[in-house]
């Protein structure tokens, strides 16, 4: 009992300072891209306290719930969006032995709570009684319906390649060779994992201009804040989620001892990316994403799904 | 887009969307890796050249009420108030003299718009750009500056730019240079 309560606590503390710390880290290397200086101040080392002086802004803030809500389903919303995250992050090794919780079926376990998050979009753009909020949850529905396929063909090729559908045996089965001939998967996960996070060049459902941030149109104080730690928290799953599958996880040079640096450091490039895209390129059009979806990606993880198949084969 | 009849020749999806991209990304890393361009102002001063035009100073010594700034000032936020006293004669059967004293002079700063006419206009050089600008003020009616507060900025004005070596000397110079006027010859 008290093991499961340590592994809870410490589990959610990573989460949480591991979301923070890639929040903190689009807010400084988005500011250098584009030749800003980001947060300076809060907590005196070039602004590192910026996200905790942030959650305490949050924290004051009103909690405005609009009059013709459904109070319930808003209130809970931001909650459904965060906590798939959580559950997904529970099972995601960092070494062969360190995993919260470690279930056989990991990856399908992952991709199924991952999909779950859109609930939680859903809930909150239909219950805040708004044209924008709504109009985002649907793009956001769409685009995700449309990912969630690429997506779970790409895994499902990492998965036949290894034999299992355990996380940890598929990292176990890992070698550099996969880099090479599952790279389609791999770009094919990369974009659609983006595309689920709703992040740049994909951020249709939460654009400003357009729909004032979409599902979170009618959001303040905590709940909101709750939301932004979500998208944070979705990028530290699907990085971590991208170097178990495709990166090997803690495999590397003296990986018996520095397994869990191995894991950090290559999530950690793969967010850098992610946030990389952000600051670089445009938003897609709404009719340009479901393109890319339908008439690229799904084929290319078919392609290597077929690729990997044919390889298991010839080569058992 | 002055080459509109053209561009059906490059459509922009000429070469894929790939280049674009990999364009984007590199720009973004170049970005990244420059130092940034971020003046941090409250903790670091601004370098601001000598003409910059922050806050009016007033030399009040120079001031002769003649009220040229006043009138020239594009949208009055100039106050000018002065009485004239009568100086007593200083010798003997003199002739009393009259002088103009200086009892307000005032510039609004929220009016004002750093036009620099008053300054040009000056005959006598009593006004002067300053850069300092940090005179920010919670109410607006603390932006009127009146004389005191005017004359505190004198200090911060920086010396007048040197002149250019090919440049004409100055009037005043080239008067005094000028050799004596041969005296008139007596007339006989």
């Amino acid at each position: 009992m008290l093991e499961v309560v340590v592994r809870l606590v410490i589990m959610l503390l990573a989460f949480v300072v591991m979301s923070l710390v890639v929040g903190q880290t689009e807010h400084k290397v988005m500011a250098h891209m584009q030749g800003r200086l980001g947060p300076m101040y809060a907590g005196g080392y070039h602004g590192w306290a910026q996200l905790v002086a942030d959650a305490v802004k949050f924290v004051q803030k009103e909690d405005v719930c609009p009059r013709d809500a459904d109070k319930w389903v808003f209130k809970l919303a931001p909650a459904i969006a965060l906590a798939p995250y959580l559950v997904a992050f529970a099972v995601i090794p960092f070494t062969s032995t360190m995993v919260a919780a470690d279930v056989d079926a990991g990856a399908l376990f992952v991709l199924a709570a991952i999909a779950v998050g859109i609930l939680g979009v859903l809930m909150a753009g239909w219950s805040s009684a708004n044209k924008y909020a709504l109009l985002g949850a649907m793009r956001a529905a769409a685009q995700l319906l449309s990912y969630e396929l690429p997506m779970v063909l790409s895994v499902a090729s990492v998965a036949l390649a290894a034999g299992t559908l355990s996380l940890t045996g598929i990292v176990n089965a890992w070698n550099p060779l996969w880099l090479l001939w599952q790279l389609p998967g791999a770009f094919v996960f990369l974009t659609a994992a983006v595309a689920e996070l709703k992040r740049s060049p994909f951020d249709m459902p939460v654009a400003e201009p357009e729909i004032v941030v979409g599902h979170m149109t009618e959001y303040s104080g905590l709940r909101f804040a709750f939301f932004m730690l979500s998208e944070y928290a979705g990028i530290v799953v699907m990085s971590l989620l991208f170097t178990v599958l495709f990166l090997g996880g803690w495999q590397g040079p003296f990986s018996a001892s520095l397994g869990l640096v191995w894991t950090l450091l290559k999530s950690a490039l793969i967010s850098v990316v992610i946030i990389w895209f952000r600051s670089s390129w445009p938003r897609l059009r709404e009719d340009q994403l479901q393109r890319l979806a339908w008439l690229v990606l799904v084929p290319l993880a078919l392609a290597q799904l077929a690729l990997t198949a044919v390889w298991v084969v010839l080569s058992s | 887009m002055t080459d509109q009849p053209h561009s059906h020749k490059n459509p922009p999806t000429a070469r894929g969307a790939i280049p674009g991209l990999l364009k984007g990304l590199a720009t973004t890393a170049k970005t990244l890796a420059r130092p940034t361009h971020t003046a941090e102002y409250p903790d670091v001063q601004p370098h601001l050249p000598p003409r910059t035009r922050g806050v009016i100073a007033l030399l009040e010594e120079n001031c002769t009420n003649c009220m040229l700034c006043a009138r020239e000032c594009p949208d009055w936020c100039i106050y000018i108030d002065s009485h004239k006293e009568t100086l007593p004669a200083t010798t003997e059967g003199g002739r009393e003299r009259q002088r103009n004293v200086l009892d307000r002079f005032a510039i609004d700063f929220s009016l004002c718009m750093y036009c620099g006419i008053c300054v040009e206009v000056c005959p006598f050089d009593a006004l002067h750009w300053s850069p300092e600008f940090e005179y920010a003020e919670l109410d607006i009616l603390d932006l009127l500056h009146e004389k005191s507060r005017l004359g505190q900025w004198m200090p911060t004005v920086p010396p007048p730019p040197a002149l250019d070596p090919n440049s004409a000397e100055a009037q005043e110079v080239t008067a005094a240079n000028k050799p004596a006027r041969p005296a008139p010859e007596a007339r006989s």
